[in-house]
């Protein structure tokens, strides 16, 4: 196993060095630059001009290339073209927000999607199996930003029950230590603030859960009719275990293969930030800042966040792949 | 394997909690968390960039530094006349290039030190020796808008400095000489950038080291996290993660004590997400208001302040595109058939108002004594026959994706504005574009662009920061070359004399609209809100509202 994932990790590096290349073909042929975000209407072709120069926007885009990759190796992202901060930064103040979002919106969508879409299976043909897999439908079609929209005007604006917007109450005056601010307030025994952080993903969390949430009720749904039609639960029915044996070791068990696949993808694409959700909750993460990057031109911001974005999906599909021999036995990795 | 895996999560989650609970320290003074009452939250639509405010141009930036830093001379409240800051007053030399300021005194800093003449030097001297990348245009923008360049300047496209000297005769008198005759002076030193800092903090924290690479600018610690200022509010955090800035009270401030003792800037980036934080009581006021809100929010008892007009849309019309375009029939055509006030009327916020000139009547050298070009297809029709441009077609670019204050909704506009041309048969040929980066590099470079529209927010109340900044030099952006006008703004702005320069600017404006390089359009007065309860602010045309007089009901 060990081997295995050094063999995983050490194939990290061809494709960032890959996606690295790519990235920077592709930044440098959009067009425009930073200088024109920076400078607004009121620019002139000699402060933008000066501004290149300054950013070494002139030169040509090999000399660039190696000057980013020189930095890359020193692991130095660079510093935001918009904001003057070190990308680095930048990243470890957002990407905890996007972190606790993605935890909280994954939490309900398995804590609930699993007992659904088992129940449905088990219930094939009845109410709530028609209703959990119509339900899933809508939660696949609803867009994200309308649904954050709609549970904003009605449990923020009109009941008034949750907050509207950020990730945390700014008058409490909370410690900061990891910027993961549940934990902080754990951390630092400031149970308010971290009641409150919770709190605020609420809502964005059931928003950003409700498509992940039908995808899983959908899979283990299918996995579960599946596996119940299998010889071997006929097997274990017919040597007599009990129904609740059956279901927890024999079925749920071998149902959940491709669910966990599917919580790992869904998991790694919240973790490269939801956007739309983020913006609408004023919700400090990475997806709103990396989508503004892209209007600035922040090269530096673009290429180091899409660089640490890919580490992670490749860190939680490790994990998946790992997860495979804890649920199945018979899949070893080698 | 046998404990059923739930419990064995809570188990292990409990067990995890248990064990950082309490490992780091609460820094949370016992003081904290008072009253809410105390403590007004403001939604602003972006992060602030840099806390020192030479180094700022964005708004949000500016916002907080008009909080915590002060000027030597600053704008009236609700107004753009120059009035006392931090110097109480000051006079210009009989050559009008040296300028006396009289200081305030008994002003200290946030931390300790005393404010006086040396420390004005020392602001000064250190702007005008800026070195390496803090003479970068994105680093130091306002000072070469306003000063042109450095004592040294790295740059060889850079101007000359406006300004030469400070010399502090005594505690209270400094003496402030420039190399010629400027009409901004004293007018833009009303600038945050011109903010007076303390040299003592300055020097603690290393302010003027701008380091990094050229292409990877660093800020000094300065700059991000120990602005020091005179003004009632003094900075105390800056909180990235949960994108909110807090300033406090200045208990020590030589003037009105501020009302609240807490203010927090909280970034919300979109609109309509600020109106739901407003009404949801997250915030309790917030910037940028969008036109159709205006009435609706005042409806539910919402404070909500219009800022006099201080900004400019305007139709470009490029000499270079075109060739039609440069003979001055086809542009006055143009100007006739476009139904300016239809436009106001229907697409602007309440308030506002078509444009004779291009800047506001509430600045010096307004005149409205130039040639009007009311609304008239007939006269436009007849125009364009005369020009032999009957079957005239236009490449017209408007922004997609943007609200400036001076044009909350430029499709509309476009919309509009292109139907007026084609009623008097000009063809159009729209070009949606990107706002940033592609709108503006596409109209302000180069000359393929025949019509576009763009606007400008005043920065201090001075004709030249309008008028000169669009029609001073040749421009991409115009593509024409009138020496004559030129040479107009430079006499206009090197004459000393306040009255004989407002005669100047008088016929510059009438001289533009003769020449007519565009079609100045609307000044529309952006608004700002607060909650029901909150009140004591006014609301100002740059934008500088003073948070220390807020208060709640």
């Amino acid at each position: 196993m060990f081997r295995f994932i050094v063999r995983r990790l050490l194939q990290l590096i061809p494709t960032l060095f890959g996606l690295s290349v790519l990235l920077f073909i592709w930044l440098h042929r959009l067009p425009g630059g930073p200088e024109t975000a920076i400078l607004g209407e009121r620019g002139t072709p000699e402060t933008r001009a000066a501004i290149r120069r300054n950013l070494g926007l002139d030169e040509p885009i090999l000399v660039q290339y190696a000057r980013f990759l020189r930095r890359m190796i020193r692991l130095d992202l660079g510093t935001s073209t918009g904001t003057k901060r070190a990308v680095t930064t930048e990243f470890l103040e957002r990407f905890p927000g996007t972190v606790e979002l993605t935890v909280m919106a994954m939490v309900l969508a398995v804590g609930l999607g699993i007992p659904l879409g088992y129940l449905a299976a088990r219930r094939r043909g009845r109410f709530l199996d028609h209703a959990s897999v119509g339900g899933s439908l809508i939660g696949i079609c609803i867009p994200v930003f309308f649904l954050a929209y709609v549970l904003k005007a009605i449990f923020a604006e009109n009941l008034g029950w949750f907050p509207s917007s950020g990730r945390q109450d700014p008058t409490i005056g909370a410690t900061r230590v990891t910027n993961f601010f549940v934990l902080d307030g754990i951390m630092t025994r400031e149970w308010d603030a971290a009641a409150d952080a919770l709190w605020h993903l609420v809502l964005p969390g059931i928003a950003l859960a409700s498509i992940p949430l039908a995808i899983i009720v959908r899979i283990t749904r299918a996995s579960v009719l599946e596996v119940l039609n299998e010889d071997f639960v006929r097997t274990a029915e017919a040597k007599g275990l009990t129904e609740r044996t059956v279901r927890r070791r024999h079925v749920l068990r071998n149902a959940m293969l491709p669910v966990a696949t599917s919580i790992g993808l869904q998991t790694g694409l919240l973790l490269s930030g939801a956007v739309l959700t983020e913006t609408v909750f004023a919700f400090s993460g990475i997806g709103a800042f990396v989508a503004e990057s892209i209007s600035q031109r922040d090269y530096p911001v673009l290429m180091g966040f899409i660089m640490i974005i890919a580490v992670v999906y490749v860190l939680v599909n490790l994990l998946v792949d790992l997860s495979y021999s804890v649920i199945d036995p018979r899949v070893r990795v080698r | 394997m046998r404990a059923p895996r739930p419990k064995v999560a809570i188990a292990a989650v409990a067990v995890a909690a248990l064990a950082v609970a309490g490992c780091a320290e609460s820094d949370r003074d016992s003081g904290s968390g008072g009253s809410k009452k105390d403590t007004l939250v403001f939604g602003v639509a972006g992060d602030p960039k840099v806390l020192d405010p030479s180094f700022a141009s964005d708004g949000e930036s500016l916002r907080v530094a008009r909080q915590v830093f002060e000027t030597l001379v600053r704008p009236e409240e609700g107004g753009t006349k120059v009035t006392p800051g931090l110097a109480e007053s000051w006079t210009p030399d009989a050559a009008g290039t040296t300028w006396t300021f009289k200081l305030r005194s008994g002003v200290k800093f946030h931390d300790g030190s005393d404010f006086n003449a040396e420390a004005v030097c020392f602001n000064f001297n250190r702007w005008y020796n800026a070195k390496g990348l803090m003479q970068s245009p994105d680093v130091t923008a306002y000072w070469q808008d306003v000063m042109g360049g450095f004592a040294k300047n790295e740059n060889p496209d850079l101007p000359p400095s406006l300004f030469k000297s400070c010399t502090a005769k005594d505690a209270t008198t400094v003496d402030l000489a420039f190399n010629r005759v400027s009409s901004k002076i004293p007018a833009a030193l009303m600038l945050p950038s011109f903010s007076m800092q303390s040299p003592k903090a300055l020097q603690q924290y290393d302010a003027s080291n701008v380091t990094g690479t050229a292409e990877d600018i660093k800020y000094p610690s300065y700059a991000m996290e120990h602005p020091t200022g005179t003004g009632p509010f003094k900075f105390k955090a800056w909180d990235v993660a949960n994108k909110t800035l807090t300033i406090e009270r200045n208990d020590d401030y030589y003037g009105d004590k501020a009302k609240l003792k807490t203010i927090i800037f909280k970034t919300i980036s979109d609109e309509n997400a600020r109106k739901q934080a407003l009404r949801s009581g997250d915030i309790q006021g917030y910037d940028l208001v969008g036109p159709a809100d205006v009435e609706p929010l005042k409806k539910e008892g919402f404070n909500v302040l219009t800022r006099p007009a201080f900004n400019i849309l305007y139709l470009a019309i490029n000499q270079k595109g075109n060739p039609k375009l440069a003979d001055l029939k086809v542009r006055q055509a143009i100007a006739y058939a476009v139904n300016r006030q239809a436009l106001v009327d229907s697409k602007l916020p309440p308030g506002a108002k078509v444009a004779m000139n291009f800047m506001p009547d509430t600045v010096e050298g307004w005149n409205g004594d130039v040639t009007k070009y009311d609304y008239n297809p007939e006269k436009a029709k007849q125009l364009l026959a005369e020009a032999g441009a009957t079957n005239l077609t236009l490449k017209f670019h408007y922004p997609t994706e943007v609200t400036r204050p001076y044009m909350p909704n430029p499709k509309d506009i476009f919309e509009l504005l292109s139907a007026d041309l084609k009623a008097v048969g000009i063809n159009v040929q729209a070009i949606p574009l990107k706002w940033s980066p592609d709108y503006l590099n596409a109209t302000t470079s180069g000359s393929k662009h025949d019509l576009h529209f763009l606007g400008w927010t005043g920065d201090y109340g001075d004709a030249y920061n309008f008028i000169g900044t669009f029609f001073d030099r040749p421009k991409d952006e115009w593509g024409f070359n009138n020496a004559a006008l030129f040479a107009q703004f430079k006499d206009a702005d090197t004459t000393a004399d306040a009255a004989a320069r407002t005669e100047k600017y008088k016929a510059l404006n009438k001289a533009i609209m003769d020449f007519l390089p565009g079609v100045p359009i609307s000044h529309s007065p952006p608004a700002i809100v607060f909650g029901k309860d909150v009140t004591g602010i006014k609301a100002s045309p740059l934008t500088d509202e003073r948070y220390a007089t807020a208060e709640f009901k």
